[in-house]
């Protein structure tokens, strides 16, 4: 293989395995928004909680890879129940800034609760023994194969659950208007709930997988991951699913890219400038339609 | 004040065994503010009754009441079970489904998934497909659009959805609002004459009309209500030769 095809390869790859970890998160905010117009400002720090509840799965528990992928997912999914159930619900009728006031609230609740018990960052032992191999020159870890794959293994499942099942089906009529859906029987609240619990369970699996890529982790590092894939969401289209993965795939690949050409400092400022100029472009994101008037 | 008195002498006269729905002394409140100030009513089994009055008298809020909308004073029984504990979701499975202004059809599902959502609650596959080829066989149109998302279909369709939608729940009172808004004349006949069917398969018929002329034609019974009260009741064809009724709701 030439250099410059070795090159643009090693680039994709690492773009791939950047955009799989955002578009995880980027899910849990377009499924919330989609369900509750609400944006969950708590949810990159739903991420972060996962990659501590990774940490003491693996420190304190002595759990392999595999139920510590699981335990966090459900540790998550819990924590996604009760922040909705505890912190939006009661104010689900109350001023849309009241919402959002709240959400970041929790945020900060969850960022300094965590600091309290971990004042210090914490390193999360390697838990897949990574093997790396060498394609032509493009070198491949295991883990970055296991992250891509489970990365898009569970938003093939999710896109099936959505579109395809019954609890999918009512939360796609809650999305389009939500008053008349107990009339078909179904339990809004509930659907409410599973909704949270598979945003943020996505979220804890995102946190595991960073945790294990990244693996210095502190309470402060959902912010700047939280914004980047609610950045995503919103530039695919929030509140649809596709768009949210095709918008965590583009900025992976935006910043990738710009830290291929430009000095790395750059990336995070070059990245944020071209998403708001397709912003401006496609008001409601790639995928986004303006939503048709209802009679 | 024989108000008050008044539905107390109609129950020693009627009694709850034999209506089907029996609403009474029915207050509900939107911020403060009262819209309904003791609707009583009844319905019984097999019947069409029609609710009938101007915009704002508080028709949609007495279905929305009975559906656990909307929380309520008073009391609301279907088949003897008292409804006010009852979460709206848990309503469709006591029988009764209900058809709301304006249709709230799911635009962004399709037309099939629209059906398939009012059957949340029911086990039985089996039954369930029977019902979606009866609905299917009452508004063939369905039938040819079944994989198109809801919003795409014409006014007149998404009201047959609509009603067709409540009939997937297998429910023997069928709570329909203003099932004729919008729509041509032509359709309104024929959505009039899907309700005589309906009604005719044995399911009990609640509608709230503003078309008075052809609800006051197809029901056996019928309440006037007006600013959150019953003002008059009787039967269709007494209510169609009131001077009152001629004059407020028929035009003439």
């Amino acid at each position: 293989m030439s250099e410059a095809l070795v090159y643009w390869l090693q680039q994709v790859l690492n773009a791939l395995q950047l955009g799989s970890i955002y578009a995880l998160i980027a899910l849990g905010y377009t499924l919330v928004y989609g369900i509750l117009t609400m944006i969950n400002f708590a949810h990159g720090d739903v991420f972060m909680v996962g990659a501590f509840f990774c940490f003491l799965s693996a420190v304190y528990l002595g759990l392999p890879f595999v139920p510590t992928l699981l335990l966090t997912i459900l540790g998550t999914a819990l924590l996604g129940v009760l922040i909705e159930r505890l912190a939006y619900k009661p104010l689900r009728h109350a001023p849309r800034v009241s919402a959002v006031i709240t959400a970041l609230g929790v945020g900060l609740f969850l960022e300094n609760f965590t600091l309290a018990l971990a004042p210090y960052p914490k390193n999360v032992p390697a838990l897949l023994d990574n093997v790396t191999w060498d394609l032509g020159g493009v070198s491949l870890s295991s883990l970055q194969v296991i992250i891509i794959f489970l990365s898009l293994g569970l938003m093939l499942v999710l896109d099936h659950v959505v579109h395809r099942t019954p609890v999918g089906m009512a939360m796609r009529a809650i999305s389009w208007d939500r008053t008349f859906v107990p009339l078909m029987g179904v339990p809004v609240n509930t659907i409410i709930s599973v909704t949270f619990a598979i945003g943020a369970g996505l979220a804890g699996a995102a946190g595991t997988m960073y945790a294990l890529a990244y693996p210095v982790i502190d309470p402060y590092m959902g912010i700047m991951v939280g914004w980047k894939a609610f950045i995503s969401a919103v530039v695919g289209g929030i509140g649809n699913i596709r768009g949210a993965m095709i918008g965590a795939f583009l900025l992976g690949g935006v910043e990738i890219m710009v830290t291929a050409f430009f000095p790395s400092t750059y990336r995070d400022f070059v990245a944020f400038t071209l998403l708001l100029l397709l912003i401006l472009v496609r008001p409601y994101g790639i995928l986004g339609q303006p939503r048709t008037q209802k009679v | 004040m024989s108000a008050p008195l008044a539905p107390a002498a109609e129950a020693r006269l009627a009694p709850a065994a034999e209506a089907q729905l029996e609403v009474r002394d029915l207050t509900l409140s939107y911020d403060g503010i009262r819209a309904l100030h003791g609707v009583s009513f009844t319905v019984g089994a097999g019947e069409i009754v029609t609710l009938v009055g101007a915009n704002g008298a508080g028709k949609t809020s007495v279905l929305r009441a009975i559906s656990g909308l909307a929380p309520f004073g008073g009391s609301i029984r279907f088949e003897g079970q008292d409804l006010r504990r009852v979460p709206a979701h848990r309503i469709v499975g006591l029988g009764i489904a209900h058809v709301p202004e304006g249709r709230g059809v799911f635009g962004n599902l399709t037309v099939h998934e629209n059906l398939r959502l009012a059957t949340w609650q029911r086990r039985d596959r089996a039954g369930i497909e029977a019902d979606l080829e009866r609905v299917l066989g009452t508004f063939p149109r369905l039938r040819e659009r079944l994989r198109q998302p809801a919003g795409t279909l014409s006014g007149g369709e998404q009201q047959m959805l609509a009603v067709g939608r409540a009939l997937m729940s297998r429910a023997r009172l069928l709570l329909l609002d203003e099932p004729s808004m919008g729509l041509s004349p032509r359709l309104v006949q024929e959505i009039f004459r899907v309700i005589e069917e309906i009604n005719r398969s044995g399911v009990t018929v609640l509608l709230v009309e503003q078309n008075a002329n052809m609800a006051l034609h197809v029901a056996s019974r019928a309440y006037v209500l007006e600013t959150g009260a019953v003002t008059l009741s009787g039967t269709g064809p007494e209510l169609r030769g009131d001077p009152r009724v001629r004059e407020a709701y028929l035009g003439a």
